[in-house]
């Protein structure tokens, strides 16, 4: 089953967006006036945008602007303090991630976040297993189920991470960590998928790995795809969009030369150190 | 076949596998090899706790779930089959109203604590179960018309499970087949068989997950695991499994009473049996139960012997008097802390290569 030219499979309308239509026109993923603050502070301050499949939207800003806090609002893992979260149309601000990693949002995350003590390949299973719903199976053997494991191995190969699937998770060096971080993510098959600085950390001849997953993703077209990146010409190699947050306030939103050229994107950046970026 | 029995989790250690036949044969034989009540009563102890050590480790070891209500429902099991044999006379039927009461209680209990409180951070839920159980064991104590209070209740069993019944005349392997025997086995078959039960939970895809939660259950969320769904799940489980060790102990004992079921000091061995034998695997609960009963129980005994031998030295003699017995077996646990900080089991398969695992 495992598609011969796409390097993972490809599922169309996996989750619960089959009445919606998945065209251009239709934002996928969108928010409106989202805030929330942490007891004085506003880490991300009345923000609304609206993602769209196909496109590959790079979130950038310098740090502490906001950006991951963002994403956490989206997938589920922060509620906002005022605002809405709408995913496929329907409003999802008060579900937790489980439900909306179930309708289709998969995330990845900036800081690894693994299972230490389970291996490389459970935890990739127990992605896998998720998304094939067999989570509350206690009768029969977790070893029995094949095609989970066949499943698993696939993403492991994919993402290169084949030769240590025995191995514990917190036995990998740090870039095997981020690799088996983006092998979850494509395992969840999800339709929107958001990445938090997929290739931190990692050494130069392990990014291409990275960015060619990420760009085989865009290549199917009916994915949407959403980018935390500091590294600009990672951003400028593959974003379509460029969506910039300062101090929590969405600052820029547009096509890449125009965002990256504009006066408040260059301020922005210059006043915090980030110029070599640029 | 075996593999299939083990739920694919095979012992991975030489010598964690013989010492697992050993404690097998050992308790399926006990009858025969041993004479004696007090013996028949170790190993029928061994048999319960394994059940309720490996049910409790299901929440501590597997789920990451700290509880100290695991002897609260052990106490259900036990004070529901027993109050019901008091109560109805001694029938099957009084058993199974008991047993199916107990379990009810149990789950009702156990997904109302769960509900409530399994998505405050650990140290509350700990709190808050520490004080559920001390309140249900001053309710037993002090409702003594129905519970028989600090005494207890002593009560018949059905027929064919008490001593002075005879299955036939005959002897078997030079023992009489009488109500204790059959007691004695119907206690073993349903501690194996609840223990191979558990063994398949935990090597189950739900088990998996319950291992994913307690490893990081953040990530397990963004997976689209509902943590808490899968908590109250693994609570319930566990407290139904020692609802029914504690029916099971109840029916060896023909009592039941506060000191018995629903004292702390039956928690802190439960707590001090998963050290021991390895948390987040179920066979550290057979090698920890065997080895913490037979200490407690013959400790004293061996100590008396050491302290007779060497009664002509002053010191060594009293350090060895069997009534400082406590005293060596709390070094013994310091001891197999400080050596087997993994448990018993958990330094065993460190030690073996880690094979077979997917």
């Amino acid at each position: 089953m495992i598609g011969a030219t796409a390097p993972f499979m490809v599922s169309k309308s996996n989750h619960v967006a089959k009445a919606f239509p998945m065209t251009t026109e239709h934002p996928v993923l969108s928010t409106h006036g989202v805030s929330i603050r942490f007891g004085g502070h506003i880490a991300v301050n009345n923000v609304s945008c609206e993602f769209r499949p196909g496109i590959l939207t790079a979130i950038v800003g310098p740090n502490g602007a906001g950006k991951t806090t963002y994403f956490n609002l989206m997938s589920g893992q922060l509620s906002p303090t005022s605002g809405t979260v709408r995913l496929y149309g329907e409003d999802v601000t008060r579900l937790g991630a489980p439900q909306r990693t179930k309708r289709g949002i998969g995330r990845a995350f900036q800081l690894t976040n693994l299972f230490p003590n389970l291996t490389v390949l459970e935890n990739v299973r127990l992605t896998v297993q998720s998304r094939a719903g067999l989570g509350l199976n206690m009768i029969s053997m977790w070893a029995s189920h094949v095609e989970l494991i066949e499943k698993a191995e696939h993403f492991l190969h994919v993402t290169a991470l084949g030769e240590s699937r025995h191995e514990l998770a917190s036995a990998l060096s740090h870039g095997d960590k981020r690799k088996l971080e983006i092998a979850i993510l494509l395992a969840l098959e999800p339709d929107i998928f958001m990445f938090d600085e997929p290739t931190a950390g990692m050494s130069v001849d392990e990014v291409p790995v990275v960015l060619d997953l990420i760009h085989h993703i865009k290549a199917q077209g009916d994915k949407t795809i959403l980018l935390v990146e500091h590294k600009m010409d990672v951003v400028r190699s593959l974003a379509d969009r460029i969506v910039v947050l300062h101090n929590g306030y969405l600052v820029a939103d547009g096509d890449p030369a125009e965002v990256m050229a504009s006066p408040i994107v260059q301020e922005a950046y210059l006043g915090t150190g980030m110029a070599e970026h640029v | 076949m075996i593999k299939t029995l083990l739920s694919g989790d095979l012992p991975r250690s030489r010598l964690l596998t013989a010492m697992l036949v050993v404690v097998l044969v050992g308790l399926a034989l006990a009858p025969f090899l041993v004479s004696g009540a007090r013996s028949l009563n170790v190993a029928a102890t061994i048999c319960v706790f394994v059940v309720l050590v490996a049910s409790y480790d299901l929440l501590l070891g597997y789920t990451g779930i700290v509880s100290f209500a695991h002897t609260m429902f052990y106490g259900i099991g036990a004070y529901g089959v027993g109050l019901a044999l008091h109560g109805m006379g001694p029938s099957w039927w009084a058993i199974f109203v008991g047993t199916a009461g107990a379990l009810a209680l149990s789950l009702v209990l156990a997904l109302v604590i769960g509900l409530f409180s399994l998505r405050v951070r650990a140290i509350f839920y700990a709190m808050i179960t520490l004080a559920v159980a001390s309140a249900f064991s001053v309710l037993a104590s002090q409702l003594s018309d129905f519970t028989g209070g600090e005494d207890g209740r002593t009560f018949k069993v059905p027929e064919i499970l008490q001593p002075g019944f005879r299955l036939f005349d005959a002897e078997i392997l030079g023992r009489v087949v009488d109500g204790k025997l059959i007691t004695y086995y119907l206690v073993f078959f349903s501690a194996l068989t609840l223990f191979l039960f558990m063994l398949r939970i935990v090597n189950s895809p739900f088990g998996r997950v319950l291992q994913a939660i307690r490893e990081n259950d953040f990530r397990a969320e963004a997976l689209g695991y509902r943590t808490v769904v899968y908590r109250t799940l693994a609570n319930c489980l566990g407290a139904l499994i020692a609802t029914l060790a504690g029916v099971l102990m109840a029916l060896w004992l023909r009592y039941v009473g506060p000191k018995t079921m629903l004292s702390f000091e039956v928690m802190t061995d439960i707590l001090l049996i998963v050290v021991i034998g390895g948390m987040g695997t179920v066979y550290g609960a057979v090698i920890g139960s065997a080895l913490f009963i037979l200490a407690q129980n013959y400790l004293q005994v061996l100590m008396a012997q050491a302290s007779a031998a060497m009664s002509g030295v002053p010191f060594l003699a009293n350090l060895f008097h069997p009534d400082r017995w406590l005293l060596w077996l709390g070094v013994l646990f310091v001891l197999s802390v400080y050596f087997f900080p993994t448990g018993i089991v958990g330094r065993l398969r460190t030690k073996a290569p880690a094979r077979g695992r997917s």
